[in-house]
């Protein structure tokens, strides 16, 4: 009764697995699926490392329960291969330490997919959710902007 | 070729595919999880544990209360673990459970009740040495302790840095011009976003394998080694990629705790990992101070004496607080020509979570205190505050407050970094410019320098191991905590066998049994130790290349040159063995072979550091001076008393830029941080001692959209000592925010702003109480 | 994590979601209902929040309604902040809930979550309060409409077994001049100092508050002393941050007399552009 067997689709694969009613999607995916790309920083919905995309929407995986997910279709940063994004990071220094990274590249990959034409504002709005304490978001900025700019020349 | 190109990092491609693993990644199953129970009191005496409902809980395997002894401490011994008999922070580990899972662990940790009895809070330096200030340390003169640190039993000051330099009455006799300044700020924190996590282990046969996110690898080991009593030798300490360390990382003390968890379940491996509020109060913190500085200059400008006095908060234990106050002392000044000064630098005691490194050791700290000052005077003076600072700039031949004579090479080009600063600021169009009836700009700068206070005997070794391919590895006990800095060896190994960058292969995993140590991650030294290590390793491997070569091709080693992969002789280029023909030895075609796989090493020793003087401070305790200027431009609201960080400059004498891209990204990051300490980041404390902002959303780091537009800028006055002539710069860029800020900030408001953080509210308070300029 | 246990249930309708609710109860499984659920994850890790069963209303389809129906806004509890800022038909409502919280959390913080949240802020409702806006209560008896102000003082205020299922706000409001504003102690990002939500109608501003002491409220004096036409703006605010009629917060974003003086010169903004004076 405090658990279930059940399905989540990660990924795009159908993924079989236990969870504990109580816990949040971030620990199921790190414990259970061995996605450890997802990380915890505060486990209080503060600083966005936890961040995957649901439905297209950057969610912060350690605010939801992971039994809410059933029926979603869920991405980490494991799932994303290649994109524009994962380049343009590597290519303008976005990122040191990396902790941050995967949930920054998932925040700016959705950003990118729903809002093509987002200004300095919308992207403050977006990225404002996650702290990087390493870079001082300028590169991050130039990264995404890039990819921005080069998807609007297409 | 490769020197001050922008090269990516080697490990990337890791990190942007989610694939890089950190402490928490690591899983086994058979892992145990410890939880922490941490005092809900600042200074309180311990009545009671009780844990008997803890212990019902199913899958608790053991349960750790604190005992009298081993005391930690890197310098004074004065710390358990676990606290015993009382607790001295909010926050300190008082009992730890070892369950099956982390929810176990958890759960049973909820059910242990605790009785306190508490104590007076010390609440603040000053506190802490006023008269009949409760004793922290009732203990402090029967503590072990290092040779260089001088507690004084009876009071609550763990050490005493002393700085007497020139003659102090004649330095203020000849003072036309004196101004004094009051500066304080609380503690603070690191907030890497990887809290911190260790695992442990204890094998039958005695070894201790520990895995730990740390900056100091080799320091775990030796310090459990000592603390324990157990042989060095057996203890092996591995470190993978670090999420930020900052400084923070630098402590030990989960280690210690995880191994005392291990070996109360018979060795099984434990994993220890901090919740955010543990990783903010429980783990140490950046460190507060209370400074007093007295300056005083000749009717034109130049400055004769200054008398200064810092009461550094290092909270309830003094680890490597003594050490942050004695850097305090050494450099104490700004970077500038004062023949007299006369400074007392105390680690003192207070009931607040215990300090540990924090990016710029004392420098952010004791910068805005003195570049404060440096303004006050120049307003009293009536000259421009850039001026004052260009008029008594620090030359070679002057001295360091310990008296080290500086030369062309150990100190870098104040000068140039201030002209340069101005250009770049516009400063001569003014500092402070109405934008309209309510808002203002306003632009604020200072000077900046640094050395390190490390162990004098720290060394850092690098082993080069060949390849079949006749591809490299590099090996280096240097942490990867984001500097980028493993990824400059490899280009410093590449640009001396003048070789594809991508032939050379950075272990990045640290391992303390089979890499060669780096004493630790921190001071800005990587580049200058384990980079001079690397050349040495690559002297070696040159010399191994070419004697296996000279045999093949007969001829002497001195009629060789190795570049591009392989060894030639120099007058016949075309006569030539590739590296990967002889980097196992050679096999002749009749099936003699000779040599090896080449295995190549480099040990780096800081040369001529002394222990400071204890009377005069002084003494030589690093290799050189890093030096800049910084500014920050502001848009300030009269009405309100908000503003916006438009613009902010770092100008730094970096010797020799090694990664353009990188070391820009270093100074970037550390103004970012430096921005967020001296615009908001502080604990706040109530009147008891207890925390009231452990987390990130009462605690706020600076976030995207906060950025203002950086530039930043670099001017190359060679170290000779260092590879290529390079200074590190990881903490430099964070040294002259918060004096910067204030600077711009109390010329906009109108009064003099010295304590930190510089909020609103802050601005509000002073403006109340009309400390009007 | 969470250290406890407990069911997560996701019942399909109204009724079965109250029935589910009683026999959780008498099975002494204290069960709570929740739309977002970012407390139960987020104080659940603290023990600040505590049940043996979760009811995710989520399920229930009118829980997720975002339509004009008969001259009414009807909004389900279950509506994110994502969504409502995507159709923005709530324009008071958009301009508050957009400070909540950043752009990731909003789509897991929810309208009714929010004004039945433990913590104290509950920004989400001072457009309903300003609105006079009726809320639609399930309980085992059935469903009611009741004004706002009857189920809210403070904090939600429902017998047990009973939840909120909607908002409805009359078109009329959704048109009227408006302004929220909320100030912080540095930056865009944290808890607030004071959030000041506030529209006019027929000619008279009606305010209400959050952050500035420990609950938000709305409040009639106010509103008068405020309104007073003839006596010069800085006056009217001096009057009324006097007559506050609970005590001021003291806490980690600013003092009690901090907080007076930065909401005087927020309700100076407030006023100059309700009363069409000039622009903030």
């Amino acid at each position: 009764m405090y658990s279930s067997e059940t399905l989540l689709q990660v990924n795009g694969e159908e993924r079989q697995v236990t969870i504990r009613h109580a816990d949040n999607l971030l620990y199921v995916l790190r414990e259970r699926l061995g996605l450890t790309g997802a990380k915890p920083g505060c486990l209080n919905g503060d600083c966005g490392a936890c961040t995957v995309n649901v439905d297209g929407y950057p969610v912060k995986a350690c605010l939801v329960l992971a039994m809410e997910m059933v029926g979603r279709t869920i991405t980490t940063i494991e799932g994303l291969r290649d994109t524009p994004i994962q380049k343009a990071f590597v290519e303008n220094f976005a990122f040191q330490c990396g902790y941050c990274t995967p949930g920054f590249i998932m925040n700016c990959h959705s950003l990118i997919t729903k809002v093509p034409q987002a200004d300095d504002s919308t992207i403050k709005d977006w990225l404002e959710s996650n702290i990087c304490r390493c870079t001082g978001y300028q590169e991050i900025e130039e990264a995404v902007k890039s990819v921005l700019l080069e998807q609007r020349g297409t | 070729m490769y020197i001050g190109a922008s090269l990516i990092r080697k490990e990337a491609l890791e990190k942007v595919t989610g694939v890089a693993k950190y402490m928490d990644d690591y899983h086994t199953v058979d892992m145990l999880h410890a939880q922490l129970i941490i005092s809900e009191y600042a200074h309180a005496h311990i009545q009671a544990i009780d844990t008997s409902e803890a212990q019902k809980v199913s899958g608790v395997r053991a349960i750790l209360l604190g005992q009298p002894s081993p005391l930690t401490g890197e310098e004074i011994r004065d710390r358990p673990p676990i606290a015993f008999d009382k607790v001295r922070y909010h926050g300190e580990p008082i009992a730890v459970i070892v369950a099956d899972t982390a929810v176990l662990a958890k759960r049973a940790a909820d059910l242990v009740h605790i009785t306190y009895k508490p104590l007076q809070v010390v609440n603040s330096p000053r506190d802490a040495i006023a008269a009949n200030a409760p004793l922290i340390h009732e203990n402090l003169a029967n503590y072990k302790r290092i040779e260089h640190v001088y507690p004084e039993p009876n009071t609550n000051i763990a050490d005493r840095t002393k700085i007497r330099k020139g003659n102090m009455e004649r330095g203020w006799e000849e003072s036309d011009v004196t101004v004094e300044g009051h500066y304080a700020f609380s503690p603070s924190d690191h907030a890497a976003m990887e809290t911190r996590c260790v695992t442990a282990s204890i094998s039958p046969d005695g070894y201790i394998h520990i895995a730990t996110t740390s900056q100091a690898p080799y320091m775990v080991k030796k310090l459990l080694g000592s603390y324990f009593d157990i042989e060095k030798g057996k203890i092996i300490v591995s470190t993978p990629l670090v999420g930020g360390g900052y400084g923070g990382k630098v402590a030990v003390q989960l280690e210690l705790i995880a191994y005392m968890a291990s070996k109360a379940v018979g060795g099984k491996p434990v994993k220890l990992y901090n919740s955010r509020e543990e990783d903010m109060i429980s783990s140490p913190v950046h460190i507060g101070l209370d400074a007093v500085i007295k300056l005083g200059c000749s009717k034109d400008g130049l400055l004769k004496a200054t008398q200064i006095k810092y009461l550094w908060d290092c909270g309830a234990y003094s680890d490597k607080g003594a050490t942050i106050s004695r850097a305090g002392a050494v450099t104490c000044t700004g970077p500038y020509d004062i023949e007299n000064i006369w400074c007392d630098s105390l680690c003192i005691y207070t009931n607040h979570p215990y300090a540990t490194a924090y990016r710029g050791f004392s420098h952010p700290e004791l910068l805005f205190a003195f570049e404060r000052t440096m303004d006050m005077l120049a307003e009293k003076l009536g000259m421009d505050p850039m001026e004052l600072r260009l008029k008594n700039a620090i030359l070679p031949g002057h001295k360091t407050p310990t008296q080290v004579v500086l030369n062309h090479s150990n100190v870098g080009n104040v000068p140039d970094c201030i002209n340069k600063l101005k250009r770049h600021m516009n400063w001569d169009e003014g500092q402070c410019i109405p934008i309209d009836s309510r808002f203002v700009r306003a632009k604020g700068m200072c000077c900046i320098w640094k050395t390190s206070t490390i162990d004098t005997n720290s060394t850092s070794g690098v082993v080069l191991t060949f390849n079949p391919d006749g591809s490299i590895n590099l090996l280096s006990g240097l942490v990867e905590i984001g500097t980028g800095t493993k990824t400059v060896l490899a280009q410093i190994l590449a640009e001396q066998l003048k070789m594809d960058v991508n032939q050379i292969h950075v272990r990045m995993e640290v391992d303390t049994q089979t890499t060669p140590e780096h004493w630790k991650t921190v001071a800005s030294r990587g580049t200058l130790m384990a980079g001079n290590a690397v050349l040495r390793a690559g002297d070696d491997a040159i010399r191994q290349l070419k004697n296996i070569a000279s045999h093949v091709l007969a001829c002497s080693p001195s009629d060789l040159e190795v570049a591009h992969g392989k060894v030639s002789v120099r007058e016949e280029p075309t006569t030539f063995l590739n590296f990967k023909d002889i980097a196992y030895g050679y096999q002749y075609p009749n099936g003699h072979a000779i040599g090896g796989q080449i295995l190549a090493r480099g040990n780096y020793t800081l040369r001529h550091l002394t222990h400071i003087d204890h009377e005069t401070g002084a003494g030589k305790p690093g290799p050189e001076w890093t030096v800049g200027a910084q500014g920050i431009e502001i848009e300030y609201d009269t009405r309100d008393y908000t503003y916006r960080i438009v613009k902010a400059y770092s100008v730094i004498d970096i010797g020799k830029v090694l990664n353009y891209k990188g070391a820009l990204g270093q100074v970037m990051g550390a103004m970012s941080m430096g921005i967020g300490f001296a615009s908001k980041e502080s604990f706040v404390f109530d009147d008891q001692g207890i925390v009231q902002n452990p987390q990130l959303r009462t605690y706020v780091p600076p976030h995207y959209g906060d950025h203002p537009q950086y530039i930043v800028d670099f001017v190359e006055t060679p170290h000779i000592d260092a590879p290529f002539g390079a200074r590190g710069v990881g903490e430099h860029g964070l040294l002259g925010m918060p004096a910067a800020l204030a600077n711009a900030l109390s010329k906009a408001a109108g009064v003099q702003l010295n304590s930190l953080p510089l909020l609103p509210e802050t601005i509000w308070s002073a403006k109340k109480a009309g400390e009007v300029r | 994590m969470i250290s406890f246990d407990f069911e997560y249930h996701k019942p399909a309708s109204v009724e079965e979601a109250t029935h589910l609710h009683k026999s959780l109860r008498e099975l002494n499984k204290r069960p709570i209902y929740y739309t977002g659920g970012t407390e139960i994850t987020t104080l659940g890790r603290l023990n600040q929040v505590n049940t043996g069963a979760v009811i995710d209303l989520k399920g229930l389809p009118e829980c997720h309604t975002q339509e004009l129906i008969s001259g009414q806004l009807v909004m389900g509890v279950g509506l994110s902040f994502t969504r409502l800022l995507e159709s923005n038909i709530f324009p008071l409502l958009s301009q508050t809930i957009k400070e909540v919280a950043d752009h990731t959390a909003r789509s897991n913080i929810t309208l009714g979550g929010n004004v039945c949240g433990q913590i104290i802020y509950r920004e989400a409702v001072l457009p309903l309060l300003l609105t006079d806006t009726q809320a639609m209560v399930a309980g085992e008896a059935g469903v009611s409409h009741q004004p706002i102000h009857q189920v809210f003082n403070r904090q939600i205020q429902l017998k047990e077994g009973e939840f909120l299922v909607q908002f409805k706000t009359d078109e009329a409001y959704l048109q009227l001049p408006y302004l929220s504003i909320k100030k912080r102690k540095q930056g865009s990002i944290g808890y607030p100092l004071v959030t000041v939500a506030a529209l006019k109608k027929d000619n008279q501003i009606r305010i209400a508050f959050s952050g500035l002491c420990s609950f938000p409220f709305r409040d009639q004096k106010i509103e008068k002393i405020l309104n007073q036409n003839g006596v010069a703006l800085e006056a009217r605010i001096e009057q009324a941050i006097q007559q506050i009629p609970h005590p001021i917060l003291d806490d980690v974003e600013g003092t009690s007399e901090y907080r007076k003086f930065v909401l005087s010169h927020t309700l100076l903004d407030i006023l100059t552009v309700l009363k069409g004076e000039g622009h903030v």
